[in-house]
């Protein structure tokens, strides 16, 4: 199963990659167009502290304590990939609350957004991995 | 200041219609031009501290921003240029040399971009390498001069030592602390993927690459940084660096500021001290000076290792290649006026050394009036841009290139010519440990791999039209060369013919 | 403009034939063989070499000279007697056709070096004359030695090959090899020396193809004293061979290892020794490997060799009857002489063929 891994050495925090993945969820033509004077709400983000920094988003984890948590189920796990139902989606939050990375945000568009490997906008190719100028975001296979 | 004299050269064009504020270029810029002004939620930028690297248009999501030359200007003027003026006004301000990098950038002949390569038509068939066999292994080193047979009259088959290149073309002596540690690693894991070799320059070797020992050249220069047996005996060759083409003459000096950490432990010097190349080797004041190091680093890694000695294009180059040529060397580089450096008195830079294309083939035809070509490799160095230029430097006469700039190049260096300010943005000519991760080397070393391995396709499609299917047969193929709007003495120091003729 | 001024390139025919038991045969029989190649040569330029043909003189060097006046005959034999002892000399018999036209002065010389000139030159004997070739041919205006071993000849013109053979009488000649050039250039050469046969020693070479090494190989050549007059391929080759077998004292098969080596490729996959081998050959002689194609039969004292560039970019054929070894261009060449072939085959490219007299054969 193919996943998106960060490594901080390689993370310059520019912060790119939150930029590419807010344009690339709204599938939009253009950036500038799209991203022009709005507060972006990322996906994926930049944790920094003391010259360290990396990106985090879902992991997609093996026992996800968001899919547990979720009282409607849309929350689900299928072929890898944690996703969300927006139809079934209450807003109650509990997913936001139970991830330990804070990979799952509230939402303006819908109750809540988490990262779904860009399976419903970019056929599955993460924008973030894409956008990184230096490879510390990358997508691939590491076994189990 | 209350007066300024200097108007910055280039302006930062921002369209505010693309700009989202993202401030990634304010985050890359270590020469803090951006800024985010909070109040008015916008990105202004300070001109005067650009260097028009591009690291910030690179990096920008919405192609927001463009580095542009300044059209302010002084009143025309045909003799003082406002770069002539400006730096008048630099040095009348901080009363010092004025030093630059990378190489010559002034309007000199480029030769290599007036001469014209040949390709079969009728007569001779071209060759088409993805059908045949297209070599372009080169070997560097000197020849056997004699044939021996053993008693049963087979061949000794006793060859001078030598190195072997999948392609004549190696990255050029560029020390650990003139690039990073991530540069080096780039360069180093690129040669040894792509069987050729890279330099350490006068650096020394850090630890961490001496598994990468048999693609690496090791220098030993004037200053005799880094230089141990360990040292020497890693390498696949070893270069003495007599010379360097940006600044024929002269030293080099890495501030004190830059030995830290790694870097003063493989130069093996203290931590803060300056780092200074005298200008000539103090134990070399002539040639026969020049045989004894050829031969103590012989001695010292026991006659296995081929000896190269490098030096700048200077006015008389082929009596000296001539000298080297007897002196025990196995190959000789030669570097000429346009290659690159860390950081140079811009005076010494910009007006003095030769054109590596003349240097060339001057020093090639000499050896072989005196008939000892054979004695020695000849590397060139000093602005190979292309593979074409590859091409017409073995045609007049090289058997392999050095290139500096262009690998820099391919490792996101964008020519802004501020190395010496050691404020890299691309993460290659910088120390500072936040600039020099921005160069992953698992992405430098490719990008390597690929431009090397795109020439070596290139190379191969201009030598298959010419139905060469070996480089050793495109070695001082001048015929294969013509030249165009070159003047007859130019074309006599050439050795090629005009176009048409 | 005249052949050397320019770079001259050549299409060919080429043909030879070899008596392995050293039987002598006239030249009559090369002719018949490099005439049915007509088509492969445009009449500017066909050349014979014939070896064992002056078995009375068989220890003398017979030098084959053009003059274009009696001024530079008159210069070049002063210049033989300084170095030579002249044993015979005479012109060269010929006879008139009407094809063959605007002939130089065509003499002959047997001749030995003077012992006290060679001495004091302190070279060998055979290094002693390629130096005194060299020096008639690029000091002497108007004089050129176009053959200069023992016991062999070089005959050649401006002309269709079979109208050169009857020109020089070539059926009076008798020898234990012959080879045969027709030349289709596509320039005029302006003079006969542009022909082939080139010949230095008892080396003579033809050759048909355009190298594209041809640069590399002649500054490199010219390195170790030869000079390249011509601006042929041939010539250069020549030299190559010369230098290789003769002052390297490389074998023959050696010298098809530098002059057509086995790609690196090939050459890894070798046994041990014989990958060294060629690993130091190629290495040590880089810039003397021809490529391009060409096709080459190489005379020599006692001997023949047939040599394909390493792609084979250029077609030659090799048969056998009993003792009699023959080489063309094409089959048909063969065939017309020789129809009752032991064996026929098309040797690989970079694969040279040499064949030598038998033991005591000459």
């Amino acid at each position: 199963m193919k996943r998106v891994y960060v490594n901080e050495k390689w993370c310059l925090g520019c912060h790119l990659c939150e930029y590419y993945c807010a344009f690339a969820s709204t599938g939009g033509k253009d950036m500038a167009l799209v991203l022009k004077d709005i507060e972006i709400s990322p996906r994926i983000r930049i944790e920094e502290m003391d010259g360290i920094s990396f990106a985090v988003s879902c992991r997609h984890c093996d026992e996800p304590f968001c899919v547990k948590g979720c009282i409607t189920g849309a929350l689900s796990k299928n072929d890898g990939i944690i996703t969300i139902d927006k139809e079934k989606c209450i807003g109650c939050y509990t997913c936001v609350l139970s991830c330990p990375y804070g990979a799952v945000q509230p939402s303006d568009d819908g109750a809540i957004q988490k990262c779904e490997l860009c399976i419903k906008t970019h056929a599955g190719v993460p924008q973030c991995v894409l956008g990184c100028p230096n490879g510390a975001i990358v997508f691939e296979e590491r076994g189990a | 200041m209350a007066v300024n004299y200097i108007y910055p050269e280039y302006e930062v064009v921002r369209n505010y219609d693309r700009c989202i504020a993202c401030r990634v270029c304010e985050r890359q810029c270590a020469n803090e031009v951006h800024e985010y002004l909070k109040d008015i939620k916008k990105m202004v930028a300070d001109d005067s501290k650009c260097v028009n690297c591009h690291r910030c248009v690179s990096l920008c999501p919405t192609r927001a921003l463009k580095i542009v030359k300044t059209d302010h200007t002084f009143k025309e003027n045909a003799n003082w240029s406002g770069k002539s003026i400006q730096e008048i006004y630099k040095q009348a301000e901080g009363g010092g040399v004025l030093l630059s990098s990378m190489g010559n950038p002034e309007k000199y002949p480029v030769y290599f971009d007036k001469i014209l390569l040949n390709a079969s038509q009728v007569t001779n068939p071209s060759i088409d390498p993805l059908r045949e066999p297209m070599e372009t292994k080169v070997l560097l080193g000197s020849k056997a001069q004699n044939i021996e047979r053993d008693e049963n009259g087979r061949i000794k088959k006793v060859m001078p030592p030598h190195v072997e290149l999948s392609v004549p073309v190696m990255f050029s002596a560029m020390s650990y602390g003139s690039i990073s540690y991530n540069a080096h690693e780039s360069l180093a894991r690129a040669a040894s993927e792509l069987g050729i070799l890279y330099n350490t320059g006068e650096g020394g070797l850090h630890e961490d690459f001496y598994k990468y020992g048999k693609n690496t050249i090791v220098q030993v220069a004037s200053g005799r940084f880094g230089v141990h047996k360990a040292y020497l005996n890693s390498s696949a060759a070893i270069e003495i660096k007599m010379g360097q083409g940006a600044k024929p003459g002269i030293g080099g000096h890495l501030p004190g500021a830059k030995i830290v950490g790694d870097i003063s432990k493989t130069r093996m010097i203290p931590e803060g001290s300056d780092a200074i190349s005298p200008a000539p080797h103090h134990d070399i004041y002539s040639i026969e000076d020049l045989r004894q190091l050829v031969f103590s680093l012989k001695e010292a890694t026991g006659y296995t290792k081929p000896v190269i000695v490098k030096i700048a294009a200077v006015h008389n180059v082929s009596a000296i290649a001539s000298g080297i040529a007897r002196s025990g060397a196995d190959i000789i580089a030669i570097d000429g006026f346009r290659g690159g450096t860390g950081a140079a008195p811009t005076r010494i830079r910009d007006h003095v050394g030769l054109p590596i294309e003349l240097a060339l083939a001057s020093v090639d035809k000499r050896l072989r009036d005196e008939g000892i070509r054979n004695n020695v490799s000849l590397v060139v160095a000093g602005s190979i841009r292309s593979s074409a230029d590859v091409v017409k430097a073995v045609a007049l006469g090289a058997d392999a290139v050095y290139i500096g700039t262009a690998a820099l190049i391919a490792l996101g260096c964008h020519l802004c010519r501020s190395c010496h300010t050691g404020k890299c943005n691309w993460g290659i000519a910088t120390q500072k440990e936040e600039l020099v991760k921005r160069l992953n080397p698992n992405l430098g070393y490719k990008r390597l791999v690929n431009l090397i391995t795109a020439w070596k396709h290139e190379i191969k499609e201009m030598m298959g039209g010419m139905g060469i299917n070996s480089i050793e047969a495109l070695k001082g193929n001048r015929l294969m060369l013509r030249g165009v709007g070159l003047n007859e003495k130019e074309l006599e120091i050439l050795g090629i013919k005009h176009a048409g003729e | 403009m005249r052949e050397g001024m320019f770079r001259n390139l050549s299409g060919c025919a080429v043909s030879g034939i070899f008596s392995k038991s050293g039987k002598r045969f006239s030249g009559e029989l090369i002719i018949d063989s490099i005439s049915v190649m007509h088509e492969r040569s445009n009449g500017l330029g066909g050349g014979f070499a014939g070896y064992g043909i002056y078995p009375e003189y068989k220890d003398f060097y017979a030098f084959h000279m053009f003059y274009d006046n009696f001024a530079a005959k008159k210069e070049c034999e002063e210049f033989l007697e300084r170095h030579f002892d002249i044993i015979n000399l005479s012109k060269i018999p010929t006879r008139k056709v009407p094809q063959i036209k605007d002939e130089p002065l065509i003499w002959r010389y047997f001749v030995t070096p003077l012992p006290t000139k060679l001495a004091s030159s302190q070279l060998d004997e055979r290094e002693f004359v390629v130096k005194c070739v060299f020096r008639i041919n690029t000091s002497i205006k108007g004089a050129y030695v176009f053959s200069s071993g023992k016991n062999m000849g070089v005959f050649k013109a401006m002309g269709y090959p079979e109208d050169v053979g009857r020109f020089y009488r070539l059926e009076e000649y008798e020898g234990y090899c012959f080879t045969a050039h027709g030349r289709y250039p596509t320039n005029t050469p302006g003079w006969w020396g542009g022909a082939h046969p080139f010949a230095l020693l008892d080396y003579s070479v033809v050759h048909n193809g355009e190298i594209s090494s041809y640069d590399a190989n002649r500054r490199s050549i010219e390195m170790y004293g030869y000079k390249c007059t011509l601006q042929t391929d041939t010539e250069v080759i020549t030299y190559i061979i010369d230098y290789l077998n003769r002052k390297k004292g490389l074998t023959l098969k050696e010298v098809c290892s530098v002059i057509a080596a086995p790609f690196w490729s090939t050459i890894e996959r070798k046994p041990q020794e014989e990958r060294e081998e060629l690993e130091f050959l190629r290495s040590t002689f880089d810039s003397l490997l021809i490529t391009g194609p060409f096709s080459i039969i190489v005379g020599f004292e006692g001997g023949l060799m047939a040599l394909n560039d390493r792609l084979k970019l250029r077609s030659m054929v090799v048969g056998e009857k009993d003792d009699m070894f023959y080489v063309a261009s094409e089959e048909a060449a063969i065939r017309v002489i020789q129809n009752d072939l032991d064996r026929v085959w098309s040797p690989k490219g970079g694969e040279g063929v040499i064949i030598t007299l038998e033991k005591g054969k000459s």
